[in-house]
């Protein structure tokens, strides 16, 4: 018996040696996708050296095969089939039924097994319950509002919205306190539905720019949420993973603030920048009074004679699926001698590393994607800049003008170059729902459009002029 | 007594550690570092099987143990395979790049 506790130590010893290897492996491009195998080598360690441990009964045996089937066989094919561009939605998905296992944990022990149970024990219950609910609401949310499934309603755009949450998390605190008195009872499902309607009534005000800090930030609560769920089963390897995935998510949440120049506080309580201005509907047209717009044939005409030309994808080409069509142009380009390379901002897309992750698929050489601080010197000796369906991280107002609601967000400065050309749908806002200074700039053109649609117009355009045809 | 007093310190520890091994992360990581995470606090699998495991027959606790570890899979399996996914895009293209 004694032998057989010692050899679950050792795995629980070993597993959460490779979680901490994997996880530190994750933040370097060449380590990453073994340490993704090593983290998830460790967690089937865990499971195994668990049920050697816990020597579940036939029964017992039974509902776990249906629990396995079910999840498994669903995670295996979301993950297999989900789309590469709404990558962000399914880890929020993911993230939300993280949350709620530890919920249900929480729950059921709460139920049936309430009388064993200590005041520790209660205690996490109350913190399982609580940020369990909350986890899985905000998630759905959040991919609700990725997916565009969720609008963001006016009301929470104003004051109102913190007085409904103020009374939101009171009802909630009242049925954390009365819960420890009686477990079975009402005051968990008051927890349960008040935890739950916190998670939607703060998610809910967020706009979608800031969608991938929310999803960061939820995903470091269900780190809070697994931990907690292992005090009530008391499972140090739960503590230590949950611990561990709850910092560093809180780690990861930081260094996006930071890329985005936002404070976490001003991503959770400021609501939806620009939030007021009609959410899709091309609206301030008024604003501008220099735009001047161009057909694909002048931008392929500028495109044929350029010698250096950089990229710059934002989430419209995501939403297009056109980075295969870019990938096209810019290989007639290569062929025709033009110097190419993709100017990635840190958060351009919903998510940090969304554009990457979206040209590689299109097989964009890896060397070509810049970051921010390598490709901002070049631009003035940039011949042609397309913008593709970015806004807000080319507005070059975030450095000139104090009084812009971007100032200080590190931007791609593509007003350096000699000549750009934006791709975009209409004259509407970017998420941060504001003007583009960019837009009015003598050098600038619009190519309205589908991004997809414009590429491959200026393929054909390009085509048609013979140009790449020695590649 | 000391069972409380050893989980606050693995508590404590835990983080410290998950602080101190997310210190720079390029930018074209940070999806699928997020993902990765998301998948690894699916280990909520171990609470769920030990719920089950303990359940003793009780009808109440199999089911909703049945149900937590079907979520806690799909955000397991599911994470760890996407996660997946999105690095081996990469990898392909740093070798192609070295042809």
């Amino acid at each position: 018996m004694s032998g057989l506790a010692l050899f679950g130590y050792l795995i629980d010893l070993l597993a959460v040696l490779l979680l901490a290897l994997g996880l530190k492996g994750l933040s370097k491009v060449r380590s990453a996708r073994s340490a993704n195998g090593l983290a998830a080598l460790a967690m089937g360690l865990a499971v195994v050296g668990l049920l050697i441990q816990l020597a579940p009964s036939p029964v017992a045996w039974l509902w776990i095969a249906v629990g396995t089937a079910g999840g498994g066989l669903l995670g295996l094919i979301t993950a297999r089939r989900v789309p590469m561009t709404s990558m962000p939605e399914t880890v929020a998905l993911f993230n939300g039924c993280g949350g709620m296992a530890s919920l249900l944990v929480a729950i059921a022990v709460a139920l049936y097994n309430s009388a064993e149970s200590d005041m520790v024990a209660l205690v996490s219950i109350v913190i399982s319950v609580f940020v369990g609910s909350i986890t899985f609401s905000g998630s759905i949310v959040a991919m609700g509002k990725l997916q565009g499934w969720i609008d963001t309603p006016g009301w929470t755009q104003s004051q109102v919205r913190h007085g409904v949450n103020i009374a939101i998390a009171v009802a909630a605190l009242v049925g954390a306190f009365a819960l420890p008195g009686d477990p079975a009872g009402s005051s968990l499902w008051l927890l349960v539905v008040a935890s739950s309607l916190l998670g939607i009534g703060v998610t809910l005000p967020i706009g979608g720019a800031d969608m991938p800090v929310v999803i960061s930030l939820l995903n470091s609560y269900s780190g809070v949420a697994a931990a907690a769920a292992g005090f009530v089963v008391g499972s140090q390897l739960l503590i230590v993973a949950g611990a561990m995935v709850g910092a560093a998510g809180l780690i990861l949440t930081q260094v996006m603030c930071d890329g985005m120049n936002r404070s976490l506080v001003s991503v959770l309580f400021g609501g939806a920048l620009g939030g007021s201005a009609p959410v899709g509907g091309g609206g301030d047209e008024a604003g501008y009074s220099r735009i001047v717009s161009c057909s694909p044939e002048e931008c392929a005409m500028a495109l044929e004679s350029a010698e250096r030309v950089v990229f710059v994808p934002g989430y419209g080409l995501a939403v297009a699926q056109a980075q295969h069509a870019l990938r096209e142009l810019a290989k007639m380009l290569e062929a025709n001698g033009s110097e190419v390379s993709y100017a990635i901002h840190p958060v351009a897309g919903r998510m940090p590393g969304h554009m990457n992750v979206l040209l590689a698929e299109a097989d964009v050489p890896y060397e070509q994607l810049l970051e921010m601080d390598t490709i901002n010197p070049e631009f003035p000796r940039t011949d042609v800049v397309i913008v593709l369906g970015a806004n807000d991280v080319v507005n070059p107002d975030a450095k000139n003008d104090p009084n812009s609601p971007l100032y200080g967000m590190p931007v791609l400065e593509v007003d350096g170059a000699r000549q750009v050309f934006v791709v975009k749908r209409s004259m509407g806002a970017g998420y941060a729902g504001i003007k583009n200074a960019l837009f009015e700039l003598p050098q600038t053109a619009m190519v309205f459009g589908d991004a997809k649609a414009v590429l491959q117009g200026l393929c054909s355009e390009l085509r048609s002029q013979g140009v790449g045809k020695g590649a | 007594m000391s069972s409380l007093n050893e989980a606050l310190w693995v508590l404590l520890l835990g983080s410290l550690l998950g602080l101190e091994l997310i210190g720079k992360v390029p930018p074209t990581l940070h999806t699928p570092l997020m993902s990765g995470a998301n998948a690894i606090s699916g280990i909520t699998v171990l609470a769920s099987l030990t719920l089950i495991a303990q359940a003793q027959g009780n009808p109440g606790m199999l089911i909703l143990g049945a149900v937590s570890l079907g979520f806690a899979l799909f955000n397991v399996i599911g994470g760890f395979l996407v996660t997946d996914r999105m690095l081996a895009m990469f990898s392909r293209k740093k070798s192609g790049a070295r042809r």
